[in-house]
């Protein structure tokens, strides 16, 4: 798959590079490529990108760079992504505490899915999900490759808190709240890891083109990592992951 | 060093700066000032550089007590700024002394001032910002608005305040909106279209381009929705999520345009007809509740070239500030077959 991608002016300082029409881990991974080769082949003018699932935003200054040579630039790029390699991924290890007061829908995603809250848990940590991008609120990564088995669909009414670290259940999709907001996702965990923190470098944990493996603790361990976290004693564990879907 | 005690709050008044660039793939929304123009000529006004942090009022302005001097300049909306009662003008450098009191009142036109001081706001930066993101809770004075009894420090001028005091931007430079009253006005706002006027039918963009929009009530630095004839998707209003860079329309499935500004989230999964050109997102944030708009497509050379005037214009101002009472004198030189402007300031 070496089609150019599509240019899309978003504006006077922005380009919309897209490259496909649909979610998979192939396209996306191409969108990271680029905004990794962005970042290896810098040009006096080219701003931040922020890529998503098909695509990436590029921001320029106009003034220093015009869009003419911006659209060389990349296209010249995007037609070599195939020999780039990006860094090897790395699976995240998320602690979670399942069910009870750290996930108050649990019972109900299990009665939706005709399983037992255990076999829900068991589903929902056996996956690696790929972080296919990071938006929405800071730190919220949007997830891919949950397992059908255990989809359910939103609250009808949605909470006004949803307390930080909530792991949730919304149709086809799994994610974690990185802060405290409304929201109508079931929740059916809790992790004790902070996802976003504007004080610490890097302020979000997770990385796009990474993975995300649930891990249950129960409620001691949680403690205890929550503690960890709040000292800034504990540092996420990783794994390296197998290889990237190309 | 100038020092101020904040009196009363006004509605919304935020530090604001540039904003925070370069975490938006991390979901950290940029924020920073939304009318980057009145926002950069006061900085300029005072000796800070353009990006410097400074006071963003909204509707309506704070009360200040001044705990130790300085220089300051507002601009933007007219919100009546009074030193000790009397008039202060605007869009002017002025010398401020411990023991005066600034106050603001409602805007008689446009939304939001600036209140730029010398040396900037002394507030830590956080992601290498000052500015102030309401929802995320981070930067400026504690990831919050001003309240009453806090107390703003002024940062280290970059240049002696002596020869600051009555700088000013020439009154013919100012656009008239910032000034003239215009009850149920109407901004033209420029837009190039895209990226997804595709998923638009032919009839939506006409609509779109040909109808008066009003603002509602519900506008704030994330977005301004406006509400008029209903605009006709051709695939849905849903895309799949991606990137919203300052200015874009957003029209969901009410059909109902929605201009994302400074505190936009960083991604988003309705269609944008089409994107607000930099050089008029000033207008969208000086907009007022029940005022209209109307959008002008331009192609993307077209408007290059009025971000290239505009960038030249910030330059040209900033060249001509010069002391109240003292006349500069514009003069347009032909050398060589090429026209040039200059602006020559007296000594």
């Amino acid at each position: 798959m070496n089609d150019l991608p599509r240019f899309l002016p978003a504006g006077d300082r922005a380009l919309l590079v897209e490259f496909g029409s649909e979610i998979n881990p192939e396209i996306n991974y191409r969108v990271r490529s680029l905004h990794y080769a962005l970042r290896q082949n810098r040009l006096p003018g080219l701003g931040e990108s922020v890529p998503t699932y098909r695509s990436l935003l590029v921001y320029y200054d106009p003034l220093e760079l015009s869009y003419e040579r911006l659209v060389e630039h990349i296209a010249r790029l995007a037609a070599n992504l195939g020999q780039m390699e990006l860094p090897r991924p790395l699976i995240y290890l998320i602690p979670v505490a399942y069910g009870g007061e750290y996930g108050p829908d649990l019972a109900d995603v299990a009665a939706h899915c005709r399983l037992a809250p255990e076999e829900v848990i068991r589903v929902h940590s056996s996956v690696d999900y790929l972080i296919y991008m990071l938006g929405f609120t800071p730190g919220f990564a949007y997830l891919g490759g949950m397992p059908r088995a255990i989809a359910a669909p939103r609250l009808e009414k949605p909470r006004s808190l949803v307390p930080a670290g909530s792991v949730g259940i919304a149709g086809e999709q799994t994610g974690i709240y990185p802060v405290d907001s409304p929201g109508g996702w079931r929740i059916i965990g809790r992790t004790p890891l902070k996802l976003y923190d504007p004080h610490r470098q890097p302020p979000v944990l997770l990385a796009a083109g990474n993975y995300v493996r649930f891990v249950p603790v129960g409620p001691q361990e949680y403690a205890e990592i929550k503690a960890a976290v709040e000292r800034g004693a504990y540092e996420v564990k990783t794994l390296p992951a197998a290889g990237e879907e190309r | 060093m100038a020092a101020f005690l904040v009196e009363k709050p006004g509605i919304l008044t935020t530090v604001q700066d540039a904003g925070r660039h370069g975490y938006q793939e991390f979901g950290v929304p940029v924020a920073g000032a939304a009318d980057e123009f009145a926002f950069q000529l006061a900085n300029l006004l005072v000796g800070n550089p353009p990006d410097e942090a400074a006071l963003e009022l909204t509707m309506a302005g704070p009360v200040l007590k001044i705990l130790e001097g300085g220089v300051i300049a507002v601009t933007g909306a007219d919100m009546d700024p009074r030193l000790n009662g009397r008039p202060l003008p605007m869009w002017e450098a002025v010398r401020v002394a411990p023991g005066d009191v600034l106050a603001f009142g409602w805007a008689r036109c446009g939304c939001r001032a600036y209140l730029a001081v010398a040396g900037g706001i002394d507030v830590p930066p956080v992601m290498g910002s000052k500015s102030t993101y309401l929802r995320g809770a981070v930067g400026g004075l504690e990831g919050r608005a001003l309240g009453e009894g806090d107390v703003l420090r002024g940062g280290t001028p970059r240049v002696p305040l002596g020869g600051l005091a009555g700088r000013r931007i020439p009154p013919e430079h100012v656009p008239e909106e910032y000034r003239v009253p215009r009850p149920g006005a109407t901004w033209v706002v420029r837009v190039v279209l895209g990226p997804q006027d595709d998923h638009f039918t032919a009839r939506g963009i006409k609509t779109f381009l040909e109808s008066a929009y009003r603002v509602t009530a519900e506008c704030d630095r994330m977005g301004y929705r406006l509400e008029g004839p209903s605009i006709e998707h051709l695939k849905g209003p849903d895309i799949i999520s991606d990137g919203i860079p300052p200015g874009a329309v957003q029209v969901p499935g009410h059909g109902q345009p929605i201009i994302m500004l400074q505190d936009r989230q960083t991604t988003g999964g309705y269609a944008k007809i089409a994107t607000v050109i930099t050089c008029d997102l000033w207008k969208v944030a000086q907009a007022r509740p029940g005022e209209f708009m109307r959008f002008a497509a331009v192609s993307l050379a077209e408007a290059h070239r009025a971000y290239a005037r505009y960038r030249e214009k910030i330059r040209l101002l900033s060249h001509m500030l010069c002391p109240r009472g003292s006349r500069g004198a514009h003069y347009r030189v032909a050398v060589g077959g090429c026209s040039f402007c200059a602006y020559v300031v007296p000594e």
